[in-house]
């Protein structure tokens, strides 16, 4: 059920080998966390999973993704139905130039839900999962500028959640925010883990240390290491990685 | 998802992105094909030495020269006003003029560009040509001057904030060079930042003439309608554009040597405004790439 | 070391002559335009009145009117805005967000630079080969409306691209991972974002469109009608082809018509500007991305 398996991987950006020979099986319902110096092919590597690298010129990739088996490279796949089952939370909180709601309810609107009732009680529970709810029930009509940073990606996760996604890969979700709001985040994203399957980009170890259950070390576009986060921060069997982790360089 | 509709769509789009060739191709196409059968009439030599243009007399001349000289001698008047402004305009804002005046004055200087042409027209005919004759006293009523004076100002903000952006483009690492040696911002501005954004603001000078060049309602009102080979700024001319318009206001029959000969005029103007505007183009890419 | 002192004195002389220099060319052009309008206040405010407005054109300057002018303007507007908004917004939409790049793209991206700098008497030609005689449209509001659309496509093209590069991508991406197909991510996210910046463009360059005449002269518009236009097929004048007219008769009591006439035309081209000026401003300030 929702595993995610990267066979072979190769992503070349012009002459730019990004990702060299990764391959890595992703458990369901357990957050994995990607870690790794800048320019190490994290970001890349978890984009691939939502085809979001498509939009990039030159973009170039050998071997396989697969989810539920299926490769979602393949030509019959549609990317729109791929992308609803696999979310995406991006570094920065980037709500849309609308009203709280509206950002909520897009992902419904673009499937062609029109029945109010029905998108207010997705757009509730959705807000509420994020623990979003409390802060603006009473400003839905807000513009999603008028929040907070911590609370704009938290509104990005409901607007996420909305849709229904399986699997949710965020991009470094925290380093635009303050370690209060980091802190909530955090706790956000061990309660979804029971009904998601995560994959976090983070540069902050801690963070890796605390959220996730797995962690994997990319370096220079190879995966280096990948184990249980607490092997792998207490007994990582390669150099690099220790010295990564112990923050020696990166 | 409803993908049918959406390639739809992207069809309808594409041919309105497609329209704009279309829009190329259809200027292109009846221009020469119009003025083609004009000049089965009339040799090419003819047409572009002749002295005399007198398509609406019984004997007929189609020598575009005089209205050629006309375009010119309005356009350079114009230029001869806006570019010694515009400049000034430019250099001043950039190098002078605090943010918050520059931020105040630029949308102020646009409004002289958006000022319909025939009120500029009316401007220049009844009060710039009155104002002329009161100390010039050989002017006549229609002239070259007073059209050329309104079109300059007109055509002062698109030199100024060309020049501006060329300005702009300097690298402050040039302009602190030359504080760092004691320069002012005077000998600043003539010795460095005027040299090095000369090509930019030569690309404003070409787009200004061309715009100027292409004008009708002002010269159509204010320097008369009579084609005359000569460069005295002082008498009636008649332009290439006000030609075009003298023409349609009349009533031509379709098949006439009037209504072919708009087409001849025509392709000349398009040849004169499409090579400038060209040339403007690739000076704008070559400098554009020179600070990148 | 006095010689020195000397030149440094005549350099901070020049300097400081410059800088008035720049100030007086700043305000040259402005100080003119008002004298202008101050003069055409004085002789054309007097002539202006209700009577004026909703008067036929007559023979007889004082009874003479801008109705039919007006009404014509009127028609023009709505009919080019129809034309050159729904074209243009979307050929700017290929242009920006389907066309590959790629050779094709650059023409179509020349091309457009390019037509820009046409002449719009020569867009005047185009019209009446192609749209007045080809098609048969005549000198109809029709026929006008479509040569004024062509002059003004490739502005609206240029804002429309420049006001969707302006959103940011990070927009475009969220759209994009929440399952939105590219035709719903422009037209629910990218296009209501730039539309602040796109109407403001359009309404520019449609004030641009409104006070021009040598097109429409060129494509057959009239410069006496007696009645007012009833359907796009039929004949029309304008008020900046009223005012030509005006000008170009020896009588001065027409001269005065033309001036209140200028006042009228003068104040619709300002309130569009206006307009746009204030619609940019509050779009400003409401989105700081």
């Amino acid at each position: 059920m929702n595993k995610l398996i990267a066979k072979n991987i190769n992503v070349w950006y012009g002459d730019n080998h990004a990702l060299k020979d990764v391959s890595m099986v992703i458990e369901p319902n357990q957050v994995t966390s990607l870690i790794g110096p800048s320019g190490c092919g994290k970001s890349t590597f978890l984009r691939l999973f939502n085809r979001m690298n498509d939009y990039i010129d030159n973009f170039k990739l050998g071997g396989e993704i697969l989810i539920n088996d299926q490769n979602i490279y393949d030509p019959s796949v549609n990317t729109e139905e791929l992308r609803k089952k696999v979310g995406m939370v991006f570094q920065k909180p980037n709500p849309f130039p609308s009203s709280i709601y509206e950002n909520v309810a897009f992902g419904l609107r673009i499937q062609g839900m029109k029945k109010k009732s029905q998108i207010d009680e997705i757009v509730e529970s959705s807000l509420r999962k994020a623990v979003l709810w409390d802060e603006v029930k009473d400003s839905l009509k807000k513009s999603a500028y008028s929040l907070s940073g911590g609370q704009q990606q938290r509104l990005c996760i409901a607007r996420t959640l909305a849709v229904e996604p399986e699997i949710i890969l965020m991009d470094e979700p925290a380093s635009a925010l303050d370690p209060i709001s980091t802190s909530k985040l955090e706790n956000l994203i061990t309660e979804l883990k029971k009904n998601y399957t995560i994959v976090i980009v983070t540069h902050n170890m801690q963070q890796a240390g605390r959220v996730s259950d797995m962690t994997a070390f990319f370096f220079m576009g190879s995966l280096i290491e990948y184990d249980t986060t607490r092997t792998m921060f207490l007994k990582p069997q390669h150099l690099q990685t220790q010295n990564y982790i112990t923050g020696r360089f990166g | 998802m409803p993908k049918p509709k959406e390639k739809l769509i992207v069809s309808a789009l594409a041919l309105s992105g497609w329209l704009t060739i279309f829009t190329t191709v259809g200027i292109l196409f009846i221009l020469i094909f119009e003025s083609s059968q004009f000049f089965r009439e009339v040799g090419i030599w003819e047409f572009l030495t002749g002295t005399q243009w007198t398509p609406l007399f019984s004997k007929k001349e189609y020598g575009i020269l005089p209205l050629l000289t006309a375009t010119l001698l309005t356009s350079v008047i114009a230029l001869l006003v806006a570019l010694p402004i515009g400049l000034s305009i430019a250099i001043y804002l950039n190098e002078y003029a605090n943010r918050k005046f520059r931020r105040a004055i630029k949308p102020m200087l646009e409004v002289l560009a958006s000022v319909p042409t025939v009120v500029y027209g009316f401007f220049a005919l009844t009060i710039i040509t009155p104002f002329l004759q009161s100390f010039i006293p050989g002017l006549s009523g229609f002239n070259s001057i007073s059209p050329g004076i309104v079109m300059g100002i007109m055509i002062i903000p698109m030199i100024s904030s060309l020049s501006e952006d060329a300005l702009f483009a300097v690298p402050k690492s040039l302009r602190d060079a030359s504080y760092g040696m004691g320069a002012t911002r005077f000998q600043t501005v003539f010795r460095v930042l005027i040299p090095s954004a000369s090509s930019g603001i030569i690309v404003s000078v070409i787009l200004a003439i061309s715009r100027a060049i292409g004008e009708t309602m002002i010269v159509a009102i204010a320097a008369g309608q009579q084609p005359r080979f000569t460069l005295n700024p002082m008498v009636p001319v008649e332009t290439i554009t006000t030609y075009i318009v003298q023409v349609s206001l009349g009533d031509v029959p379709r098949d006439s040597m009037e209504y072919r000969s708009i087409f001849a005029a025509g392709i000349v103007l398009f040849i004169i405004t499409f090579v400038m505007n060209n040339v403007s183009l690739w000076l704008k890419r070559r400098y554009h790439r020179q600070y990148e | 070391m006095n010689r020195k002192m000397n030149i440094t004195r005549k350099n901070r002389l020049k300097d400081k002559a410059f800088k008035y220099i720049g100030l007086l060319s700043t305000f040259v052009g402005l100080v003119a335009l008002a004298v202008f309008v101050f003069i055409i206040l004085q002789t054309g405010l007097p002539r202006l009145s209700w009577d004026f407005i909703t008067s036929l054109p007559s023979r007889f300057p004082e009874r003479a009117g801008i109705y039919t002018a007006l009404i014509g303007t009127l028609w023009m507007l709505v009919l080019t805005i129809i034309f050159s908004v729904t074209l243009g917004v979307s050929a700017g939409i290929y242009l920006e967000e389907y066309s590959k790049k790629g050779l094709l793209s650059r023409l179509l991206e020349i091309n457009i630079s390019n037509l820009v700098g046409v002449p719009s008497v020569i867009y005047g030609i185009l019209g009446l080969a192609f749209f007045n005689r080809y098609l048969s449209l005549g000198g109809s509001l029709l026929a006008g409306s479509l040569t004024l659309s062509l002059l003004i496509i490739p502005v609206i093209v240029v804002t429309t691209r420049e006001s969707l590069k302006a959103v940011p991508r990070t927009i475009k991406e969220a759209a994009y991972a929440l399952g939105a197909t590219k035709w719903q991510t422009i037209s629910r996210q990218l296009l209501p974002a730039a539309s602040g910046s796109i109407v403001t463009g359009v309404i520019l360059a449609l004030a641009r469109a409104i006070g021009e005449a040598a097109p429409l002269i060129v494509v057959g518009a009239l410069s006496f009608v007696p009645f007012t236009p009833r359907t796009p097929m039929d004949d029309y004048t304008l008020l900046p082809i009223q005012i030509f007219n005006w000008t170009s008769r020896p009588q001065p009591e027409f001269q005065i018509n033309a001036s209140a006439g200028i006042i009228v035309l003068l104040f619709i081209t300002f309130l569009m500007n206006g307009i746009s000026i204030y619609l940019r401003n509050k779009w400003q300030k409401k989105v700081k991305w």
